[in-house]
């Protein structure tokens, strides 16, 4: 139902001034929905309207009334991510490539530095991969698996002069990525400064190495070890810190893959009590279910294995794909990060050894069509925010990213919501041998996709080429976060009451004790040998300051700041 | 409006045999009220009823209708905890005292060892004072200041020969009490195992350290700095993580000072998902808020720092209320610790030094009926329960304490619920010179109180002779926490699911790997030996769909990959 007419150059779509008009559509952005047709020229749409005038030899895509989105941007993946002398078998161009044919067209990639080494070094690596491998845009978070001063400026580097605005911290992993509470308090406090935000993996490290050391005890080696070392309250309880910490330094918190109703929770009332708190709820969580740990199958239950596991409660997805259509969580990431079976198989002995990530980015933006959309929970408006828009907001690229309008980049899909397929391995973008989407059957799906103004995939036909993906740099405060956080930062501002100094007797103390209250600082300056008879003294706190007795409410009402300035004791 | 009249022997309250009628009152229990009279001899209750059998020569009281209560059990007060040296101004004697004045007939105070010292030698300490001081019967919680190795088996005597089942732990105080997580997993799991309810101080140290330093940075050194660098939610947080550790390892958890409106949400929700957990507002944030930090006297302000702190929410005394009302939070403690101002002055110029206590064992029941039962939030039963009844369960010293019922010990209070008075550094029993509900008013107040079967107070005076308190020792494995905890125990255990070895290829990691998934254990086999894998994974016509017993069921509507824990089949090889 879908014609097209070229007028010359087919087959050759990678021009760099391909015109594109898309006739018939009906253009769904996270705010309206309306007919339009669409004209793109080097990349970037330059006619939204009716009746648009445009030059000849354009290419003219019928829509047929179809939605026509912007392009999906998954915000987190892990392509050609390094793991023990190898790599995630999906490399930059495998991953994009599936990524694309999910209607995915830029994607947010981890840098994950070792611990000890240089995060701009890593970020530069990343950067050689991608630009060599990539087959759409792309960004880059930085995990920060360290913390010092020199890390400080290197962060500093990276958001100044990188286009890096987003940086993963991790709760968990004890002895390898993990934070203590005073690093995340010092980064997170660097990162609100400096308008980065903080992307924290959310579970309690320290719980999960003890519950990991039990499950072994017990004798439980198998990937049903895995989820019941990590139950999902531990997940929850980082969130709560998290949330907790990132109100403390006034930082914007984005909370990377929630997988559980609990945690979700927590986001849900942390954003209802004003905190600036975004959850990321990824494709397994949103589609699948951790039942599947307990398969017998052990290659198939290591290929669920990821961190926050997923929640063996099977209602699970549907809750957060509530969450998601209400506006509670934000963002679907897919979280991609695929290990081959032979991989996962490191851990065959140990739980603790299979190496983390399930696939997601093709599945992704069908995922939540099915489950949210075609179920009546969302509407198709909010699908665009969850899947694109606000991720473009967070990353600071709206509206150049993530809407469909005049002077935006040309990456935009045409939507199919009658489509449906059967997920499985045999016919996945992904190079790993599983899927644990196996056997599903998704409604709605990409019928054409435009990347850099460019037909990447049409009719089912995948043309995207390796290396033209462009890194996009991010900036720094972006609106949809620190808005609020600055006009926090001007109320924020604590001033001392004004008092005389206390000039009454001081008791004397053994200075050197470690029975006392934990002092930050040491500035005191013991004040010895008491002039005043302390017994003598007249002083009563409810002298002359002390606001009246009231018998109805009997409450001491007393401003804050009082009234009186007595300062002595006598 | 009661009156007493004695047969003989008056004033000698402290005979040992003391024999007391009381008349015309009505007994108040947790769970019911009924008009009886209560008979008590050698400091038990012997007969409880109406037209009692009682021999000649027995003082009668005269209770007019009053209420007969369980004496209180204040679960929390410091009445020995030095700071820096200096010991605080309300002793065991001097405390117990404003206690019985104010109708606790029990205390239980905190041993507070310092990091390095022996839990034991503490205790004894603490024992010692309180034998010598105490005017009413007491028991101890033992704090621990410091986890390591050494200290189970002190804890395992404590509880065994020495008669304690609570033990309080820390996540505040960097550098000094503060446990790691790690730390804390493990004390709760020994504790759990000798059947001991673990208290906690609930409040996120890290961040504490860092917002002190932050605020006297910014030239804040005043009492308000207090409250600012220890925000209620670093409060809620600590107590969400504690409950999330007992929930864990599966052991009852006991939050001391539930000081803020959202840390007792915390406690709330978690016991409506069924936590194990039990929640203690003090005297202090039942009755008073935070917004005094900010008076420009610095005495009075510094006399309300505690920690966690007073939230200056002026609506928290209320909401607390609230929820000790509906049994959301469980226990009435004082957190009775009293410091001069003199040794508040400490602090003058730095508010991280400045000592931490308020006090609150005399008013600890007043208000709860002024706040809570007058106000028609709580009924008396209720009220019973939170002051005494409770505690007793929860610290396994019930039906012995916290009950008005033949056998119990004869702690009894008059309770006048028409009674005012008003709170005034003046008529106070504590040492102190001030208090921080100075001017309140109070309805609710004890005419008469028995403890062990003698009245120590009456028409508003105290007759207490100190050194007659006896230790209480106390059984671990209370039955209002562990019932639950051992059911749980035999369903929680784990099973593995039983599956053939996995023969399939595996991936060969270099020899030094620098890129890993955390082991916490290192009993992992390495795989570097295994014999190369023989088959070639791509020539395998392995698929993850095709034997699993749920890919034929074509699923229009829900297309949910149904796959039972467990599953049903055995593949264990790719082949």
């Amino acid at each position: 139902d879908q014609t097209m007419s070229y007028q010359g150059k087919k087959n050759i779509p990678k021009i760099t001034s391909e015109r594109l008009l898309i006739k018939g559509g009906r253009i769904v952005n996270d705010d309206q929905s309306f007919y339009a047709d669409i004209y793109i020229e080097d990349g970037v749409i330059k006619q939204i309207g009716d009746n648009l005038i445009v030059p000849g030899g354009v290419k003219t895509i019928e829509a047929d009334g179809k939605m026509v989105i912007p392009g999906g941007i998954d915000i987190h993946t892990h392509l050609q991510m390094p793991f023990r002398g190898t790599s995630t078998v999906d490399d930059f161009s495998q991953g994009t490539k599936a990524a694309l044919a999910g209607g995915t067209t830029m994607i947010v990639d981890h840098v994950i530095p070792e611990p000890g080494s240089s995060l701009v070094e890593a970020f530069e690596r990343w950067r050689e991969w991608a630009d060599e491998k990539a087959c759409c845009d792309y960004s880059l978070h930085v995990d920060i698996t360290h913390w010092n001063d020199s890390i400080k400026q290197e962060v500093l580097s990276l958001i100044k002069e990188k286009g890096v605005n987003s940086f993963q911290v991790y709760m968990a992993y004890k002895d390898l990525y993990q934070m203590s509470n005073s690093e995340l308090y010092e980064i997170f406090t660097f990162l609100g400064e400096h308008g980065g935000i903080a992307q924290v993996h959310a579970e309690n490290g320290e719980i999960i190495a003890e519950e990991q050391n039990r499950m072994l005890e017990m004798g439980i080696t198998g990937p049903e070890g895995h989820v019941l070392s990590r139950p999902e309250e531990l997940e929850a309880e980082a969130v709560f810190r998290a949330v907790t910490i990132g109100s403390q330094t006034n930082c914007p918190l984005y909370v990377t893959r929630v997988m559980s109703k609990s945690a979700a929770d927590i986001i849900s009332q942390a954003r209802k009590k004003g905190n600036v708190v975004f959850g990321e709820p990824i494709t397994a969580s949103l589609g699948t279910d951790g039942t599947h740990y307990w398969s017998k199958n052990w290659a198939k239950a290591a290929s669920f294995v990821t961190s926050p596991p997923l929640s063996p409660d099977p209602t699970t997805p549907d809750y957060l794909n509530t969450l998601l259509a209400s506006g509670d969580l934000s963002v679907v990431g897919s979280a991609h990060c695929t290990f081959s079976v032979a991989q996962k198989a490191i851990g065959k002995d140990d739980f603790t050894q299979i190496p983390e990530g399930v696939n997601g980015a093709e599945e992704r933006m069908s995922v939540i069509w099915d489950k949210a959309v075609v179920t009546g929970k969302m509407d198709e408006n909010m699908f665009v925010a969850v899947t694109s828009t606000n991720a473009a907001k967070i990353l600071n690229l709206y509206p150049r990213k993530g809407r469909i309008a005049v002077g935006s980049d040309s990456d935009l899909v045409i939507w199919d919501t009658d489509a449906t397929r059967t997920i499985t391995a045999k016919t996945h973008h992904s190079a790993a041998e599983y899927n644990v989407f196996e056997g599903m059957e998704l409604r709605g799906a990409p019928m054409l996709v435009v990347c850099q103004g460019k037909i990447v995939l049409e009719d089912g036909n995948l043309h995207a080429t390796a290396g033209t993906g462009r890194f996009i740099p991010c900036s720094p405060y972006p609106d949809f976060a620190y808005k609020r956080v600055k006009a926090r930062k001007q109320l924020a501002i604590l001033k001392a009451v004004p008092r005389g100094m206390y000039d009454g007797p001081v008791s004397e103390f053994s200075p050197m004790s470690r029975g006392g209250t934990p002092s930050a600082s040491t500035r005191t300056s013991p004040t010895k040998a008491p002039a005043r008879n302390f017994y003598q003294s007249g002083f009563t706190l409810s002298g002359p300051e002390e606001a009246p007795i009231r018998p109805a409410g009997r409450r001491i009402v007393v401003p804050p700041g009082g009234r009186s300035n007595i300062t002595s004791l006598s | 409006m009661s009156g007493t009249g004695y047969q003989g022997k008056k004033n000698i309250p402290h005979l040992t045999s003391e024999r007391l009628l009381i008349k015309g009152g009505r007994v108040v229990n947790d769970d019911q009220s009924l008009y009886a009279d209560v008979y008590v001899e050698d400091g038990i209750i012997k007969q409880v009823g109406e037209n009692l059998i009682v021999p000649g020569g027995v003082k009668v009281i005269e209770a007019n209708g009053c209420k007969v209560i369980p004496g209180g059990i204040d679960v929390n007060t410091c009445l020995h905890k030095p700071y820096l040296g200096t010991p605080p101004v309300d002793d065991f004697y001097q405390g117990t005292k404003a206690a019985l004045a104010g109708g606790t007939t029990m205390i239980i105070d905190h041993v507070t060892p310092q990091p390095g010292d022996s839990l034991l030698e503490a205790f004894e300490k603490w024992q010692e004072a309180a034998d010598k001081k105490s005017c009413c019967d007491y028991s101890l919680h033992v704090d621990i200041p410091h986890w390591h190795e050494g200290v189970k088996e002190e804890l395992d005597q404590l509880v065994q020969e020495k008669g304690i089942n609570s033990f309080q732990v820390y996540m505040a105080y960097k550098g000094l009490f503060q446990m790691p997580d790690s730390q804390l997993y493990e004390a709760f799991s020994f504790l759990k195992e000798l059947g001991a309810v673990v208290l906690v101080h609930a409040e996120n140290g890290d961040l504490i350290a860092q917002e002190q330093s932050k605020i006297l940075g910014m030239g804040i050194t005043g009492p308000e700095g207090h409250p600012l660098s220890r925000p209620e939610e670093l409060e809620a947080e600590a107590v969400f993580r504690a409950i999330t550790l007992g929930n864990r390892v599966n052991c009852p958890v006991y939050i001391t000072k539930v000081m803020s409106k959202s840390a007792a949400d915390i406690v709330t929700n978690a016991r409506k998902k069924g936590s194990v957990v039990f929640g203690e507002p003090i005297t202090a944030s039942l009755a008073t808020d935070g917004s005094h930090y900010w008076s420009k006297n610095w005495a009075k302000a510094a006399a309300y720092v505690t920690s966690p702190p007073l939230s200056p929410d002026p609506t928290t005394p209320d909401h607390l209320h609230s929820l000790l009302a509906c049994g959301d939070l469980q226990v009435v403690g004082s957190g009775h610790c009293a410091y001069s101002t003199f040794q508040k002055a400490i602090g003058k110029d730095n508010f991280t030094l400045i000592p931490e206590g308020t006090n609150g064992v005399e008013e600890r029941m007043g208000f709860v009926w002024d706040k809570a039962v007058a106000m028609g939030k709580m009924d008396e039963n209720q009220f019973v329960a939170v002051t005494s009844t409770n505690a007793a369960k929860i610290f396994n010293l019930y039906p012995r304490k916290g009950r008005i019922a033949v056998g119990s010990d004869a702690d009894i209070v008059i309770w006048d619920p028409d009674k005012i008075k008003t709170i005034t550094t003046k008529a106070q029993q504590s040492a102190l010179e001030y208090n921080i509900f100075e001017g309140m008013e109070c309805r609710g107040g004890p005419v008469y109180v028995v403890s062990q079967g003698r009245i120590v107070f009456e028409e508003g005076k105290l007759q207490v002779q100190q050194g007659t308190g006896r230790f209480i020792s106390r059984k671990p494995f209370p039955d209002i926490a562990y019932q639950r905890i051992k059911y749980r125990n035999k369903v929680m255990s784990k099973q593995g699911v039983s599956r053939g070895m996995y023969d399939g290829p595996v991936y060969d990691i270099p020899a030094t790997p620098k890129y890993i998934t955390p082991a916490p254990s290192a009993k992992t086999s390495p795989t570097t030996h295994q014999p190369p894998p023989i088959r070639n994974l791509h020539q395998s016509n392995f698929s993850l769909s095709g034997a699993q017993i749920d890919d034929n069921i074509p699923r229009r509507s829900g297309h949910r990959i149904v796959a039972p824990p467990g599953g049903r089949s055995n593949i264990t090889s790719l082949g």
